[in-house]
């Protein structure tokens, strides 16, 4: 039978997912522009001095990179929801997500922003404050091994970054890289992972109707 | 135990409060109010935020280094001056001019010999030594220019004194100024290309605005300013006081009054960027995203948007009375507000509101609403105390932290938390009580017509709950608004879309863009705007500021350019008496008046502070090259050393560079002027461009979201009644898909049996018309003829019509599938009179001629009669599964004295007794006759096949199913048919019009078979009383009956499983299906759910008040409709009622569900469809124009996911193309 271009569109597969990626794509570029603004604000990071005239301020390889991460991480969580077969049921609606959103936005402001006595001391809060983000919007065992499994892996590949000179820390105090590092990774991916779900929802409903049909 | 307790405690006290608060809504919200505004009031003393400088100006004089202790006495003294300032600016204003001025010179000469003159102005402050004092000592020393500034290290100083001029442009050496041959280029070549919105090269080394310069080749004034500035580290008032002595000695300024008494020191905020600006925009983006989202969820409530900004302004004010309250007890806010607020909103949030909304809506509407609101309130009193534990715990917590930024946020949002509690307790609830009452009344308004008769109920505290319900029984379900009601879920990125156009978001972005776009226009000054303004201001206001020296600032607009203005002298009023004001006796000294205007240099109280016409950025910009910030610290500027210089003619010619003469200005140079207009032009382009690409852009949002073009081939309005177009709350109505119903004429009277097995579909009237239609199409297959009758005008004795009774018949007539548009309008004048149209009949073609050659006249006295006997009984007619009434109805139309004994045998059917039920399978229309006769007709053919009299109490229900026949007949018998068939081989079967879709698993017939029925068995007494209704599928047959039970019985062999008692009334409605889901109603209103493998109940709900008319389930649900017009949807597992629809009055009791979330039911002429998961009007569709008096009966879901219904005399054949979509 004929079909909307819309009810297509939706409940065709592909063009789903490539839709979400699409969409999971531009809020990570956006976060990732909009944080290291802040990051490099206050030199935690240092880009060759040539890029810094840009008003993006970060190498331009930065966006992108996390983009990419953020539409595979946004896929990934839906679709471990669905194989693990535990829906995420914890409050899932736009204003929660946002609110996640802004709690993300503020860790990161604190990580840029706020004067602590050691390193230490910031990257526990730190850490505190992200796995409170995770007992508040994600509550997902799933969402928490994930988180810390991408948190390491992006860890690693900061490091090895940091280590070849593509860029650098003002002042490492974990290897070659600041120590709270890890926290904003594992917060990221709930957020991330968290705006996945919520768009993931649109599609489980149609195709839900779908298979009723069927 | 003491927690439980302390619970009830809680909710007692919440529950006063809550009575306390609708009881006294005015004073208590004057109360808020007034906390509000005192717990703000010393937001008052905080400086406002902005980032421009402060001033403060001390005299010369007694000028000492400001001690670093504070202020503590007078009090004038700003808080930041205290300690030494970064640097002291000492800036020496140079005037130049070539005068008198020769016509043999050129435009450059008007610029290079004074410009020349920098440097020998320059050796002189350089090499000035006081008392073994020289400038290197006393100056700031810099450094390196930061590493970003390559470009820039041949311009300004490095490792030296900060000392600029114009002269840095040539590294301060005149034989690299003399052997320069484009003064300009060298000028403007570090000018920024773009827009600039810092100070670019040129202000910072010439230290005047650009246009005052005068520099360029178009200087009509011919005087060329620029100035020396000379940062010095500290202060020697003896060592500048010499400079300026000498520099006057050598250059004396004649008619000069500059005051020279004043330092004005400048105090710089810290800046914000809009690299720092950026993450704050998109932190208060996210916030309103989280505010929209969270309000949105707001609903049943009269004003949705009160309540939502009654959310909002609580929050708000919450955080300004905690910042309000912590200035008070001392803390300072060193953090910077406007960083920290969009987090402290979501910390605090916008929930408990909602849930105390939520909470207060879901209370029983019934109640009062002072109680309503303080059970609302007591029900979530533990939720509510119990997160605002956790998140002070959590405060607390983060306080341990000892980070003094974490420590004062907390502490802010520990005193927001509480203030937020305060408000949302005493401002929101009271605002919450008003709203809700506010819906009160207006539902009074609503429901006041219908019972006009009724006493207005008493305003007084107690409602008379105790009086019985007027006629229509108040709902137990909360009453939905109208709008409400007609609330419509559409896709979210239509609500986007809609959101965007409804708010005109577009245009006001670009508004509010243009705004900006202007105001930093202002703000940055490219274009001398600002000092446009500020002159204006000042002419209106002569006093400025306190902190301002009076009338100092200001210039009036742009000096005059012509010549002749400048002959006279500036009026330059002076109101304070300067002390050193000697200059006025020199004026006289130059009386050159020359005929060709001669440059001169005049000096007036605009030259004092001619750095006040900078960009505020100039001076931060200066030295964030050096890598020194000036954010809350402070500079020293001291008076300007006044510096006039005239040139002869003869030595601009000197200086000449040999290229200035023969080249000729070129017109790709800039002048300053044409450069700001230039700069006006671009900053206006790029703002129309950026304007016309964000319409763009939003136009191709628009298209690519909404791919269908809703708007082009959307239905003329005219087809569905204004008032009746379902809005959802934004005011748009839906856009409109093609539903559109097939209607199906033909029967003349009112179709009273519908049967359908998928493809055909058989429709039975109450003149014992069969008519048999293509599912598909909507084509009349086969009439059996039995409408043939048709009461001759003067013998009163019935005739067989046998012209039109087959296919060809019908198709000829024309009057069959019509889009309704097609038909012409009926003036719905008479809602109460019958409906006489079926009787008259306008085909006058298609009568034999013999009949209409012989007629004298129409006798209508007998048809009116019997329509208006059948519009009697029409309010109960509106629930066909009712059963006494359908069925006395029915047996008085069969016992109507007719059956005149030369009935024409064309087929030996039973003409006389009316069918009371029909069943459709394969292409065997099954008949049940009130005589309990049971006949098998052939839908294609129209033949009867064959015929059953083993009974003789009329057939109430019929269950075709495989090859059996089940019949219920009055006497509460069941009897059990079987078909047999005896299929001839090698013959095709009829299936309908070929090619469409799969073919039902019931068996088929086709027309050479030998078909025979044979009654198996007949249960006797099934019931105690007739049986209402009968339902089978799965392999049972299940009954129920007027004596309160229902009865399971396997088809096979029909014995009967089990007998099912729970119901106190005749059973009304039964559904069993495929998966033996057993649900059934009654006359008590009850539903109950059983086990058909093992016969239990599963659930027994009370649902309805009075008959329980229809039942549907789905996997998830069961859906009932009643005779109180209510449709509640249960969950099936656990029998909770998810929620209700209330209907309007009278509505069709008939339901359908198309796929696992969308419902139709019947109305008034109308079919609706629901969404099933939300309650929401999806869409309604009425059926015809004059469709007022006429209720959907029966409904039935055909598989291809279209409906068919009965209207009237008419079928509806309605597609519903989206479900359409879906099904694949």
């Amino acid at each position: 039978m004929r079909r909307g271009p819309y009810i297509s569109m939706i409940t065709n597969r592909t063009m789903n997912v490539l839709i979400r990626a699409a969409m999971l794509f531009m809020v990570g570029v956006f976060l990732a522009l909009v944080l290291n603004l802040l990051q490099v604000q206050r030199n935690v990071t240092l880009f060759p001095p040539d890029v810094i005239s840009s008003i993006f301020s970060s190498a331009w390889w930065v966006p992108p990179c996390c983009g990419t991460a953020a539409a595979l991480i946004g896929l990934l969580y839906p679709c471990m929801d669905r194989r693990l077969g535990e829906p995420h049921k914890l409050k899932r609606e736009w204003s929660n997500v946002m609110r996640c959103v802004a709690v993300f936005v503020g860790i990161n402001h604190a990580s840029a922003k706020v004067d602590f006595a050691n390193n230490v001391q910031l990257s526990l809060t730190l850490a505190a404050l992200s796995v409170g983000l995770w007992w508040t919007f994600d509550r997902s065992r799933s969402g928490f091994g994930l988180g810390v499994v991408i948190a390491i892996l992006a860890t690693l590949a900061t490091q090895l970054l940091v280590y070849n000179g593509v860029f650098q820390y003002t002042s490492p105090d974990f290897l070659y890289i600041r120590s709270w590092l890890p926290c904003i990774f594992f917060a990221g991916v709930i957020t991330v992972g968290n705006i996945g779900r919520q768009l993931a929802l649109y599609e489980y409903k149609v195709s839900q109707e779908k298979t009723h049909q069927d | 135990m003491p927690l439980k307790r302390l619970r009830q405690n809680i909710s007692a006290a919440f529950y006063r409060h809550g009575l306390l608060c609708a009881s006294y809504p005015v004073p208590i919200i004057l109360f808020t109010s007034a906390s509000i505004l005192t717990c703000c009031y010393p937001l008052l003393k905080l400086p406002l935020p902005g980032t421009g400088p402060v001033e403060f100006t001390t005299g010369v004089r007694d000028y000492s280094i400001p001690s670093h202790e504070s202020p503590g006495d007078l009090s004038e003294r700003p808080d930041w001056y205290q300690g030494p300032p970064v640097a002291y600016i000492q800036q020496v204003l140079v005037k130049a001019a070539v005068s008198p001025w020769d016509n043999s010179l050129v435009p450059v000469d008007v610029f290079r010999s004074p410009l020349g003159r920098v440097f020998s102005v320059l050796e002189e402050i350089r090499n000035h030594v006081y008392t073994d004092r020289s400038l290197e000592a006393l100056c700031l020393q810099v450094t390196d220019l930061l590493p970003g500034l390559r470009r820039m290290q041949a311009v300004l100083p490095e490792h030296g004194c900060l000392l600029v001029s114009p002269g840095n442009y040539w590294q301060n050496r005149r034989d690299l100024f003399d052997a320069d041959p484009d003064l300009l280029k060298t000028v403007h070549q570090h000018e920024p290309k773009g827009l600039h919105t810092s100070a670019t090269l040129k202000d910072l080394l010439f230290g005047v605005p650009g246009k005052q310069t005068g520099v360029s080749l178009y200087n009509k004034k011919r005087v060329v300013t620029y100035t020396i500035t000379i940062a010095l580290s500290s202060y020697d008032a003896r060592f500048v006081a010499s400079l300026r002595a000498r520099l006057k000695q050598l250059h004396p300024s004649a008619n000069c009054t500059l005051r020279e008494d004043h330092m004005v020191h400048v105090h710089f905020k810290e800046e914000i960027g809009i690299a720092e600006l950026i993450p704050l925009v998109t932190t208060y983006i996210i916030l309103f995203a989280y505010i929209y989202f969270s309000t949105r969820k707001i609903d049943m409530v009269k004003s949705k948007w009160g309540l939502a900004l009654a959310a909002v302004v609580t929050v708000l004010s919450s955080l300004l009375m905690s910042v309000g309250l912590c200035t008070l007890f001392g803390l300072t806010p060193t953090l910077n507000g406007g960083e920290i607020f969009p987090y402290l909103v979501v910390v605090i949030g916008l929930e408990n509101v909602l849930v105390l909304t939520k909470s207060v809506v879901s209370t029983p509407v019934d109640l009062e609403v002072k109680l309503r609101i303080a059970q609302g309130l007591s029900n979530e009193s533990w939720s509510i105390m119990k997160n605002m534990a956790t998140e002070l715990c959590i405060i607390l917590i983060g306080y341990f932290t000892f980070v003094p930024a974490i420590q004062e946020f907390c502490l802010f949002a520990v005193v927001g938390l509480v203030s937020d509690f305060f408000l949302q307790m005493f401002f929101f609830t009271t605002v919450l009580s008003i709203d809700i009452r506010r819906m009160e009344l207006a539902d009074l308004n609503r429901r006041l017509p219908a019972e006009a008769g009724m006493p207005p109920p008493k305003p007084g505290p107690l409602r008379p709950r105790e009086t019985p319900p007027p006629p229509r029984p108040s709902p137990h379900t909360i009453t939905l608004q109208a709008p409400a009601f007609r609330n419509l879920r559409l896709p979210k990125r239509l609500r986007v879309v809609y959101f965007l156009a409804r708010t005109r978001l577009a245009q006001r972005i670009i508004m509010v863009g243009t705004v900006i776009w202007i105001g930093i226009l202002v703000y940055t000054d490219p274009a001398g705007l600002r000092t446009l303004l500020a002159a204006q201001v000042s002419e209106q206001s002569p006093l400025g500021e306190a902190g301002l020296p009076p009338h100092l600032g200001v210039a009036p607009v742009f000096p005059g350019r012509d010549p002749t203005s400048t002959l006279s002298v500036l009026p330059a009023p002076e109101p304070t008496p300067l002390p050193e004001n000697q200059s006025q006796g020199h004026r006289a000294a130059r009386p050159e008046v020359v005929p060709v205007s001669s440059p001169q240099i005049t000096w007036g109280p605009e030259d004092e502070e001619l750095w006040r016409r900078l960009s505020f950025r100039h001076w931060p910009a200066l030295f964030s090259y050096y890598n020194i910030t000036l954010a809350k610290r402070y500079i020293s500027i001291l008076p300007v050393i006044p510096v006039t210089l005239h040139l002869s003619p003869q030595e601009a010619i000197d200086t000449r560079h040999p290229q200035d003469t023969h080249h000729a200005p070129p017109p790709s140079i800039k002048t300053s002027d044409l450069q700001a207009d230039l700069t006006l032009y671009k900053v206006a382009a790029l703002g129309l461009f950026a304007g016309v690409v964000l319409v763009l852009l939003l136009f191709c949002l628009y298209r690519v979201l909404c791919p269908r073009n809703y708007g082009q081939n959307g239905v003329p309005h005219g087809r569905r009644r204004r008032g009746d177009l379902p809005c959802d709350e934004y005011g748009y109505s839906p856009p409109i898909s093609e539903i559109s119903p097939l209607l199906l004429r033909g029967h003349s009277m009112d179709i009273e049996c519908l049967a359908s097995d998928g493809m055909l579909l058989a429709s039975c009237c109450l003149a014992r018309q069969i008519r048999v239609w293509d599912a598909q199409t909507g084509d009349c297959l086969t009439v059996i003829p039995n409408n043939g009758l048709r009461r001759s005008s003067s013998s009163g004795c019935w005739e067989h019509r046998d012209g039109w009774d087959h296919i060809g018949a019908c198709e000829a007539e024309n009057i069959f599938p019509i889009r309704r548009r097609t038909t012409p309008a009926r003036p719905a004048l008479f809602g109460d009179q019958p409906d006489l149209t079926p009787l008259i009949d306008t085909n006058f073609g298609s009568l034999p001629p013999s009949q209409t050659l012989s007629s004298s006249g129409f006798d209508f006295g007998g048809l009116v009669e019997k329509a208006y006997q059948e519009h009697e009984t029409s309010p109960t007619l509106a629930f066909p599964p009712s059963p006494p009434a359908s069925q006395q109805r029915r047996r008085s139309l069969g016992d109507q004295p007719v059956l005149p004994p030369e009935l024409p045998p064309q087929n030996n059917g039973d003409w006389d007794s009316s069918v009371w039920a029909m069943e459709l399978r394969g292409n065997l229309i099954a008949t049940g006759r009130s005589s309990g006769k049971l006949e098998l007709w052939d839908a294609v053919e129209g033949s009867l096949r064959c015929s059953n009299e083993d009974g003789v109490s009329g057939i109430t229900a019929l269950a075709f199913l495989n090859n059996r026949i089940v019949a219920a007949r009055l006497n509460g018998s069941l009897d059990f048919f079987t078909v047999e068939i005896t299929k001839p081989l090698g013959l095709l079967q009829y299936r309908g019009p070929p090619g469409r879709g799969s073919l039902p698993p019931s068996p088929c017939y086709s027309s050479e078979d030998v078909i025979s029925c044979q009654l198996t068995r007949s249960v006797q007494c099934a019931h105690q009383k007739q049986i209402t209704v009968l339902k089978a599928a799965a392999g049972r047959v299940v009954t129920g009956s007027q004596d309160h039970t229902v009865r399971v019985y396997r088809l096979e062999d029909s014995c009967c499983l089990f007998t099912l008692q729970g119901h106190s009334g005749g059973i009304t409605a039964i559904y069993i299906d495929q998966t033996m889901v057993l649900a059934s109603g009654g006359q008590d209103g009850t539903i109950c759910v059983w086990d058909v493998l093992t016969g239990s109940r599963v659930s027994h709900v009370y649902g309805h008040r009075g008959d329980v008319t229809s039942l549907v389930c789905t996997t998830s649900c069961i859906i009932s409709s009643g005779l109180d017009d209510l449709i509640c949807i249960w969950d099936r597992s656990t029998g909770i009622k998810l929620y209700s629809i209330q209907q309007e009055v009278g509505c069709g009791a008939s339901l359908g569900v198309i796929s696992e979330s969308l419902l139709v039911t019947g109305g008034q002429g109308c079919v609706s469809f629901w969404d099933l998961n939300y309650g929401d009007l999806l869409q309604t569709v009425y059926l015809g124009q004059s469709s007022e008096g006429q209720s959907v009966r029966q409904l039935l879901v055909l598989d291809n996911a279209a409906i068919v219904c009965d209207f009237g005399n008419e079928l509806s054949l309605v597609y519903v193309p989206s479900v359409l979509e879906k099904l694949d």
